[in-house]
């Protein structure tokens, strides 16, 4: 290359750099700038300001962790108490993980191209999942409690429509990466829609399926503590009682606050765990 | 070789074996679970429970609306309102034709022929072919009806007696009777009876619009008629969007906010960049303890700091998303490629310019697209911690229904969410692609 040619790109190097540092800059200014004056707008239509409310976040913590120490004794006894609603809340989330992903996995053998049993309706199915996904699950289980009455089947129903949106995006993606050979010997042998799936599907994707349902089902039991504080029941809906109690009682509230956390925390544990195994297969 | 064979087969078929076993075992466990759970949720009990008239009111109110006609039996008026609501009350001069007044006595036709008639104190009901049931409010309430199998369902007390047919309903107490008659569709949406634009057809509007006379004298008809509609009484569309932006700002401001307080404390928590053990080692126990509080607890805890609105909400998704972000972000770095940061390294580099040109480039899609996806589905956590904190779409729904009354609003609303919902699933995934394939 001759050096006037290889300036030539030189320059144009240099100012492609130029302007593509203008972009990214000019991109960051509107950015922050839209970040400062959403700040100052969330902040104006707060009920407390910010700068103000900073010097007491660390009040109620604080009450909350003088009392329970105070009243250590206590503890156990709430959470023995607080357990039966424990339970609940995992048998929610749980029982609407279980329903979810069995609804997801049809949903999404519907949505593959090559998989689903009317091929004409995969677009159909693509759209009920989008709008399952969509419906965040307060929203079906308050219209849900009005009719059923509060208690733990609107919080099912409500977490199992959500999830079975969400998992048959994420199934029919692993699905779309399905090996179609196994299916085909299968048809070659006569077998039917559901053994084609069963035999030759499933299989390749059990692992996938089951590390996808598993991260679900911890999503699920914060879902399931969240919708109890609205009043389906569980270890939100003590909560929400404890807390109305107020001053005085938060012993009760800081016992709960320890078994929720624990619960979180063990359940996330036991899951990477088992993920784990899943994606790296059993120790030897 | 035979032995081995037979070895080989009798091992395949223990191995087989077991698979079928587990293939047995696994759906009698979910089964088993599944009866535990049915008796644990007292499913048997849940039929009597259930509100199913509950469930009508509410599907019917999801899609039409009802028009009170109401007399005041103390003072003798009579009012005309849409779903009994003070704001959409006729005007006397206005009435709709389906009501003909004239003072003492007022008929109010309802559908297939139905027609109820107001005559002072005393009501008339009549059902073509069926005959006419008497009403007479005194001290108590006397119901006269002209025969036993008159087709209609009658809930009747001494103080309280309430006609209903497909066509509508009647209550009549001591102190009013109020007619209900059903009408399809949400009322008002756009105009609200305080607008002159209201009881006019799409086209009357386009057309008051484009070419009729002024109706105030001061401004368009274009401009008043869309501040008729921002300023609608009954649906307050301007509050509704607001609401909404107030829902996207929460999930903006606590998923970035997030992410800025994440990416410092990733560089610490990741192997390859920790300064020391130590550090690292407690920066992923404060991660771990982030995400183990769970939204639901900061949520509580920062209301009670911020009180309720949209900042609160803010900070909540910001709080647990640190924890997740933190986590991921410390992944993308740890997986990051050693050997474009020694090149930048080889050719004289200082330490902040081997992370701007070895490191970022690198983990940026990564962190982008986990911001993004983190940006989609903090919009749906939103509506939920609005409703919990006080701010946003979610706190309009869950008032709607608390009055268990506005369901047309409710459906409204839900409309409006999974719309929100799915439009930024749009732009996220939009974005995606536009800043990180670069298409």
């Amino acid at each position: 290359m001759s050096a006037p040619a290889l300036a030539h790109v030189q320059t144009e190097y240099l100012a492609l750099t130029r302007r593509r540092r203008i972009y990214g800059g000019l991109l960051l200014v509107v950015f922050v700038a839209m970040f400062i004056s959403g700040f100052r707008i969330a902040d104006s239509r707060n009920a407390g300001s910010f700068w103000q409310g900073l010097h007491q976040i660390g009040d109620f913590p604080a009450d909350l962790i003088r009392e329970a120490v105070e009243k250590a004794a206590n503890l156990p006894g709430h959470m023995i108490r607080a357990f039966p609603a424990l339970v609940e809340t995992l048998n929610i989330a749980l029982v609407a993980t279980l329903l979810g992903c069995i609804l997801g996995l049809l949903l999404s053998l519907a949505a593959t191209r090559g998989l689903a049993y009317w091929p004409r309706l995969v677009p159909v199915a693509r759209r009920v999942s989008d709008v399952f996904r969509a419906i965040p699950e307060i929203v079906i289980a308050l219209v849900l409690i009005f009719v059923l009455g509060g208690g733990p089947v609107p919080a099912v129903i409500a977490i199992a429509i959500h999830t079975a949106g969400a998992m048959g995006k994420l199934f029919s993606e692993v699905n779309e990466n399905v090996d179609l050979k196994p299916v085909e010997g299968l048809a070659s042998v006569g077998a039917n829609w559901s053994q084609r799936m069963w035999l030759g599907v499933i299989p390749q994707v059990a692992p996938n399926y089951m590390s996808y349902s598993l991260l679900r089902l911890e999503i699920n039991i914060r879902a399931s503590a969240i919708l109890g504080f609205v009043g389906a029941g569980g270890i939100g809906y003590e909560l929400r009682n404890a807390m109305t109690f107020g001053q005085g009682k938060f012993d009760q509230a800081a016992a709960i606050f320890l078994l929720l956390f624990a619960t979180i925390v063990l359940v996330d544990q036991l899951s990477a765990s088992l993920r784990h195994r899943l994606t790296h297969g059993a120790p030897a | 070789m035979s032995t081995l064979t037979a070895a080989t087969e009798a091992h395949v078929l223990r191995l087989m074996r077991r698979k079928s076993r587990v293939a047995l075992a696994v759906p009698a466990l979910i089964l088993a679970y599944l009866v535990y759970v049915f008796f644990a949720f007292d499913l048997g009990g849940l039929a009597q429970r259930a509100r199913m008239d509950n469930a009508r009111i509410l599907l019917a109110d999801m899609v039409s609306y009802k028009t009170h006609v109401t007399r005041d039996n103390r003072r003798g008026t009579l009012s005309v309102s849409i779903e009994g609501n003070n704001r959409a009350t006729y005007s006397p001069d206005s009435i709709p034709d389906w009501i003909l007044t004239d003072g003492e006595q007022t008929r109010i036709l309802l559908g297939g022929g139905q027609v109820v008639t107001y005559d002072g104190p005393r009501v008339l009901f009549d059902i073509p072919d069926h005959g006419t049931a008497r009403l007479d409010v005194g001290e108590t309430i006397a119901l006269d009806l002209p025969s036993a199998d008159w087709p209609a369902s009658i809930n009747a007390s001494d103080s309280r007696v309430t006609i209903t047919t497909d066509e509508g309903r009647l209550t009549v107490t001591r102190a009013r009777t109020e007619t209900l008659r059903y009408f399809w569709g949400w009322e008002l949406f756009f105009f609200d009876l305080n607008s002159p634009f209201s009881g006019m057809s799409a086209i009357q509007v386009i057309a008051t619009v484009l070419a009729g006379e002024r109706i105030q004298p001061d401004r368009s008809n274009l401009s008043l008629a869309i501040s008729d509609f921002w300023n609608n009484g009954i649906w307050r569309h301007g509050e509704v969007l607001w609401a909404m932006f107030e829902t996207v700002l929460m999930a903006f401001l606590g998923t970035f906010g997030a992410a800025f307080v994440a990416l410092p404390l990733a560089f610490l928590a990741a192997q390859n960049f920790a300064p020391s053990r130590w550090l690292r080692f407690a920066v992923r126990r404060v991660l771990d303890f982030v995400r183990g509080v769970d939204a639901l607890i900061f949520t509580i805890i920062l209301s009670r700091a911020f009180g309720p609105g949209p900042l609160t909400g803010a900070l909540a998704i910001l709080l647990t998303d640190s924890g997740s972000f933190g986590k991921l972000f410390s992944e993308a770095l740890e997986n990051v490629d050693k050997r474009p940061i020694e090149g930048v390294q080889s050719t004289g580099a200082n330490a902040v310019q081997r992370y701007r040109f070895g490191v970022i480039p690198q983990v940026m899609p990564v962190f982008l697209s986990q911001l993004l996806y983190f940006l989609e589905s903090n919009t749906r956590s939103a509506t939920i911690i609005g409703a919990i904190v006080g701010g946003g779409i979610g706190l309009l729904l869950t008032q709607a229904i608390q009055t268990t009354q506005d369901w047309e609003k409710v459906s409204y609303y839900i409309l409006l969410i999974v719309v929100m919902v799915v439009a930024m699933d749009s732009l996220s995934g939009w974005l995606r692609r536009k800043l990180i394939r670069g298409e």
